[in-house]
Order: C-alpha cells, then structure tokens, then sequence
C-alpha cells in the first residue's frame, strides 16, 4: 500500500468550530478517512499516532505561555503546517484582549486569577513557527477545506480566492447593502469564501440582508481608510467603524491599522 | 467499597488521561488511588480563558449574538438564542409567534446537528469497542453513514435558517435579519421524514448497547414549560421538587472557582450540591410533553422513567433527536406564508435582563445589563459544562470503586467513557464567569 498522507489536528484557544467543519463534511468524511490518515486528531478519535506528520492543521490562537511552547514542537512534528480559521491566522475574537487591559479582563471573571496563567495577547500562529498555508474563515469553509486536503494529498498548491465578498454578492446578484441601505458592509475589505463558490452561493451576510464584519479577513488588497471615510461621510459613527473592524479578525495588520487609525482620529482636533 | 478482613494493598496508583478525547476543548483527568480508597478525583480543564464576558462589555446590541455564538462551534445556536432573549427581556421586546416558531425549528437544527454528532461519532464507539466513529465505520459502514446523513439534515437546516451551520450569521435580536422563503424550507421535508425515520432506528440502535451498572440519584436541572418539551422558554425546573421563574436562578445556583480548573464550578443552593443539567434531566422532568411518537418508540425500548443510569444518555439523546425532526416537520408544515417583518423593531435603552435556553448539552444562562450609552454593561454567561463539571467528578468518585480491579489504563478508559456520557463541551465550559462567592471561604466540596 501506497502510504497515506499523515494528518493531524491541532487545537489552540478556540471555539473548535473550526476542526468541527472537517466531521461536518458528511459526504466526504469517509472518503477522507480512506485517503488519507487521520493519525491526530482529539475531538474525534482516541487513536494519537505519534509524529512526524505530514500535515498538521492547527486551529486556535496562542494566549498561553504554555501554548507559545506547544506550537514550536507541532511546528517541528509537521511538514507541512495549515492554520484553520480566524483564531490561527489573525488571533481570533481573544484578540479583542490586546487592545484592553488584561488585568481587568481577568478581575471581572475570577476570585482568583492566580490560578490562571495567560498571556496579555493573543497572536496568529504565524507570529511564532512559520506557517505553510492559511485558511481564512471563522469558521473556515468546508468547500475550502476539501479543496485543501485534495491539494495536499496531490502535492499541489491549494486555490483559494483573494479577491473581495464583493465580487461575491455580484456574482450571487445580491443588492448592495451598503449602497442601497446605507449599511456599513466590510465586504469590500474582506476575503471572499464564506459561501459555496462551487454553487454560486457566495458571501453569505449581505444575501442575509446584513453587513459582512469581515470573518474571512483581509483581502489582498485593502483600503480600510477610504472606505471608513466613505461610511463616515455618511453618517456611521466612528466607534461603531471601529468595532466592526475589530472583530473576528481584527487583529489581522490591514484591519488592525484601520481601527486604530479611525481610534486616533478623536486625538486629532 | 473497603473491608475490613481483607488485606489492604496500600500502593498508590496515579492514573491520568492526559487529554481527554471525543469532547470539544480540552480537559485533563487525574486520579489518585490508595488502594481501594479513592483519594483525588479531578477533571482538570486546562483550555485557555477567552474573556468573552469582558470583552462584551462596551459592545453593541446587535453584535451580541454574533459574538457569543464564537464560545462554542458545536452548540453556536444556544449562544444565540439565550443572548437574544435574554436582550429582548432587558429591552422589553415581544417577538412574533412567527419568529418564536422559526426559533424553535432553528434550535431543533442545532439539537439535531450536535446531538447526532455525539451519538455517531464521539459517543456510541465507546459501547461497540472502537476508539471513534471513523474506526467504527470499517465494521458498521451504514450506520456511520446513517449517522453522517442526520447530522447533515441538522446543518441543512441551520443553513437555511441561519445562513451557515456553525456559526450561523441570520441571527439578531428581534428575529431574523431575513425570514426564510416558504420555498427553501418546505424543501426539506422529504429529508426531514426520512430523518424522522432514522431517528427512530437510531433509538432501537442505541437502547440495545450494554449499559455499566450505575445508577445515581441526581438532583435533575432543566427548563420546564407547561405546553412544550423545552427548548427557548420555561422555568427551571429541578427534580428535587423546585420550580424557579428563571430571574431567580442566580439566587439559586452559583459558582465557584477552583484552582485546578480555568472553568467554574455551579453548585445549588441551599446545601451547594451539584446537579445534572443535559438530555437526561430534561427527558425526566419533561417525559410528559414529548411528541406521542417519542413516546412509542421509548415504550418499544422496554426501558422505563426515570432513566438514573447516565450511561444512557445516550437513548436520551437519541429521543430528542426523534422529537427535533418530528417538531421541525410540525413547523415546516405550518409555515405557509413568510414571516414579515422578519425582526420586531424596538428602541434602544437601558435595562436588565437574563434567560436561560436548553443547549443540547444542558440549561445555558445569560444576563445582560445594557447601559446609559446603550452598550453592554455587563455580561454574565453560565454554560451547560460547568454546571455539569462537579457532577462529573462525583459520579467518578462513585463509579471508580468498581473499577478498582483493573489495570490503570483500562481505569482511565472507562474514566473517559464516563465523561462522555456528559458530552462535555470544554471550550463552552471555560469561558467564565463573573466570581460572586470565594471557594475557599465556603464548604462545597
Ligand atoms: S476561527 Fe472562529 S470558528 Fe474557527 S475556532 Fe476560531 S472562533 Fe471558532
Ligand atoms: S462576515 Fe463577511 S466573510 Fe464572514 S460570513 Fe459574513 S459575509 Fe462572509
């Protein structure tokens, strides 16, 4: 027998919605199962198949002292490392902790906050090991995640677009929310992919008749300043730009500098 | 237990699962045996804090239920469905019934989605003697497969309601940023029938596994309503006689913090004892007000009310999923017209509020207090797991004596098995709550 590529998955501080897409791909989990080696992967079996592996996906961000070790052995295990989603790839919605103050976060929540070790930030996996692919995505999509272990096991590069969610909901023949509503939408910031780009069901948020906040993240080419300026011009107050920028991947650099930048305008007279 | 004619072995054995697998986050187990005496029972959650009940705070209404849906990938929709009501009783909104019935069908998605998921895949290969469902499916291909074609009826079903099955993006306060079209969900219902028919072999499959011999005498906790079996409304019932509007539930239940867990302990008042929140304690309190089909296919399983032995949950969890497909048919038929307006407006302002939904995994309680500036203020969220956490260490304490006999790592593997019954969801677990009594200064145990 041919040997099976050797996956693992593993998980940092998360929600695991992320590792969840891949038992959520109903029609294609056993054929995965067949193809390739689950070796790893604790939200689903009990079998651990010691490294090296093949492929390692990791889910989660690093908030722990622990962790900021853990990820330098997965990384060392794995040939190729895959971050899953929001958290790995820009520092998830814990990320929201490196704009406070973590002494309070941890006040309000615990009598005893000597018993908890974290660190004051939460970072993308890419901060510590080198990183060999991303999936974009909180969560990521399953479409996507099939496309990669195919890719993977075939020794090519995965495709996943980098264009915006607005090209998305053109293609769906979605409404602009932002033009005919005047809502302030972050598709045209972010990544497309939350939909089923194989069905044509792309950008799932605005066809909902709501904003995108920009769950895939940045797309290749972002101008957070034009377009915050657009929307204030129209009325949208600041801080909500800013919140809306400062979610789910917030802390990825191209949303990160828009939301600060639109935070220092109240210092500028 | 111990005897006293017996010789004593007084080695000490230390037995650990170093990472408890087939559950969502991460937890650790140790034990610590004196001979037949069990001297150290912990469940260690070591997933790391996330702060959402911090970081809420300064946000917007609307961007709630977006937010908390983020604890948890597996049960997003409980997040969703006890922010909103717990927002809506703080801003004093009435929502449609229209809306009240789309809730219930979204929630019967996540019940279907999760519960099958747990019974298929993490849970019914500990009775047939595999180490996951993937496993299982080498011996048992049609089963998983069965198994996988239900949980993906769930997911449908989220996707159509709420735009995407983790996660889902359709949710706000008020109702639906878009009503469903009478064409999408009706699509469904040939699915949704066959998915009612394999949910009913789903329960003759699971009732005929071989149970271990423990039964407990719980203190049951679960939402009671008087016409339906609970999903987004009721009071909290417990089985210890107790029936509390759910306003008063923080008067009634609290946690604590211990020092080898990042998640908190609930205890019950008056004497702090821990209790039992999930499908079996919902089954219990509320037999009475499941579907008549529910009703025949338990009565076919031969076992009988009430159902002590949590090893079978597992059937538990089975008849929910029968009664989810049977209510979303019951909706799914009844929705004839789009629902319009697809979300109730309201006015922001200040207030108070808290609401309690069932979770597949158990009671989920959320208060939120909106300040002057129309913000959160505060939030405060107690998740099914760590009410269940104390639970879980008690049952070990009593079941492991019969386990004593064994090697350690069979130990630790039946240790496992028990866990599962709970289908701990950790990562809900460990985001915490706002501490209201010291540990140490109380005596709960
Ligand atoms: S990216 Fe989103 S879905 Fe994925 S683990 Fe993080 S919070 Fe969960
Ligand atoms: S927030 Fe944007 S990227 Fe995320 S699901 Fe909605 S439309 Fe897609």
């Amino acid at each position: 027998m041919v040997n099976k590529t050797k996956l693992a998955v593993f998980k940092f501080a998360s929600c695991d919605g992320c590792q969840l897409s891949l038992l959520d791909c109903e029609d294609e989990l056993l054929s995965v199962a067949d193809a390739v080696d689950i070796a790893y992967f604790l939200e689903a079996r009990s079998r651990r198949v010691e490294g090296p592996y093949d492929v390692g996906l990791v889910e989660g961000s690093i908030t722990t002292p622990g962790d900021v070790g853990r990820i330098q052995e997965v990384r060392r295990a794995c040939k190729y490392l895959v971050t899953i989603g929001a958290c790995a790839t820009a520092g998830g919605i814990q990320a929201l902790r490196n704009w406070a103050n973590v002494d309070d976060f941890f006040r309000h929540v615990y009598a005893h906050p000597e018993f908890i070790s974290t660190l004051n930030t939460s970072t993308p996996i890419s901060d510590h090991v080198a990183v060999d692919f991303e999936l974009r995505g909180c969560p990521i999509s399953k479409h996507q995640l099939i496309e990669l272990l195919t890719a993977l096991v075939h020794h090519k590069k995965p495709t996943t677009p980098t264009h915006s969610v607005c090209v998305e909901c053109k293609k769906r023949g979605t409404v602009c929310v932002a033009v005919a509503q005047g809502i302030a939408c972050l598709g045209p910031l972010t990544q497309a992919g939350c939909g089923d780009l194989h069905t044509g069901r792309g950008a799932i948020c605005p066809a909902c008749n709501r904003e995108c906040f920009g769950c895939f993240g940045p797309q290749d080419q972002v101008n957070g300043a034009s377009l915050t300026k657009f929307y204030q011009q129209k009325g949208i107050p600041r801080q909500t730009l800013v919140q809306l920028t400062r979610n789910f991947s917030g802390y990825a650099p191209e949303f990160r500098q828009t939301s600060d930048s639109l935070e220092e305008q109240e210092e500028s007279p | 237990m111990t005897s006293e004619e017996e010789p004593q072995p007084t080695e000490r054995r230390t037995i650990e699962v170093k990472a408890i697998s087939r559950v969502e986050g991460e937890g650790r187990l140790h034990l610590r045996v004196r001979g037949n005496v069990i001297e150290h029972v912990e469940l260690n959650i070591y997933e790391p804090p996330r702060f959402f009940e911090s970081f809420l705070r300064g946000r917007q209404i609307h961007e709630v239920p977006d937010i908390t849906a983020r604890i948890c990938g597996i049960c997003p929709v409980a997040y969703q469905m006890s922010s909103c009501h717990a927002l809506e009783k703080a801003l004093g909104i009435n929502v449609s019934p229209e809306i009240r019935l789309l809730r219930r069908l979204l929630y019967c998605g996540e019940w279907i989605e999760s519960h099958v998921l747990h019974i298929y895949l993490l849970h019914a290969p500990d009775f047939l003697g595999y180490e996951s469902g993937i496993s299982m499916a080498v011996d048992h291909r049609e089963k998983v497969e069965r198994g996988l074609e239900l949980k993906k009826i769930g997911n449908d079903l989220l996707e159509v309601l709420g735009g995407r099955a983790i996660h889902p993006v359709n949710i706000t306060v008020g109702g639906f940023y878009r009503a469903p079209s009478v064409r999408d969900l009706k699509a469904l219902l040939p699915r949704l029938e066959w998915g009612l028919q394999a949910a009913l072999e789903t329960v003759h499959w699971v009732s005929k596994f071989e149970f271990p011999d423990f039964t407990w005498d719980y203190d049951l906790v679960s939402l009671h309503h008087e016409d339906e079996y609970p999903l987004n409304e009721g009071q909290v019932a417990s089985s210890s006689g107790a029936m509390i509007p759910i306003e008063d539930y923080e008067n009634h239940f609290q946690e604590r913090h211990v020092e080898h867990s990042t998640a908190l302990y609930s205890v019950k008042a008056p004497d702090n004892h821990f209790y039992l929140t999930g499908p079996l304690a919902r089954l219990n309190n509320c037999h009475d007000k499941l579907s008549p089909i529910c009703l025949k296919v338990f009565d076919q399983t031969g076992l009988t009310l009430p159902l002590r032995n949590n090893f079978q949950s597992i059937v538990a969890r089975a008849l929910e999923v029968v009664y989810a497909f049977d209510e979303a048919i019951r909706i799914v038929k009844a929705y004839q017209v789009e629902v319009v307006p697809s979300r109730t407006p309201f006015e922001l302002r200040p207030g108070e509020g808290c609401h309690a939904t069932e979770a597949p995994r158990g009671l989920l309680y959320h208060r939120y207090r909106i300040g002057e500036d129309h913000l959160i203020a505060e939030a405060k969220i107690v998740p099914p797991t760590s009410q269940n956490q104390g639970q879980i260490e008690s049952d070990l304490r009593s079941y492991l004596p019969q386990l004593l006999s064994l090697e350690s790592e069979e130990i630790a593997e039946k240790s496992e098995h028990l866990i599962r019954n709970y289908d701990p969801c950790i990562s809900c677990a460990t985001h915490f709550l706002k501490m209201t009594i010291d540990w140490n200064s109380d005596s709960a145990k």
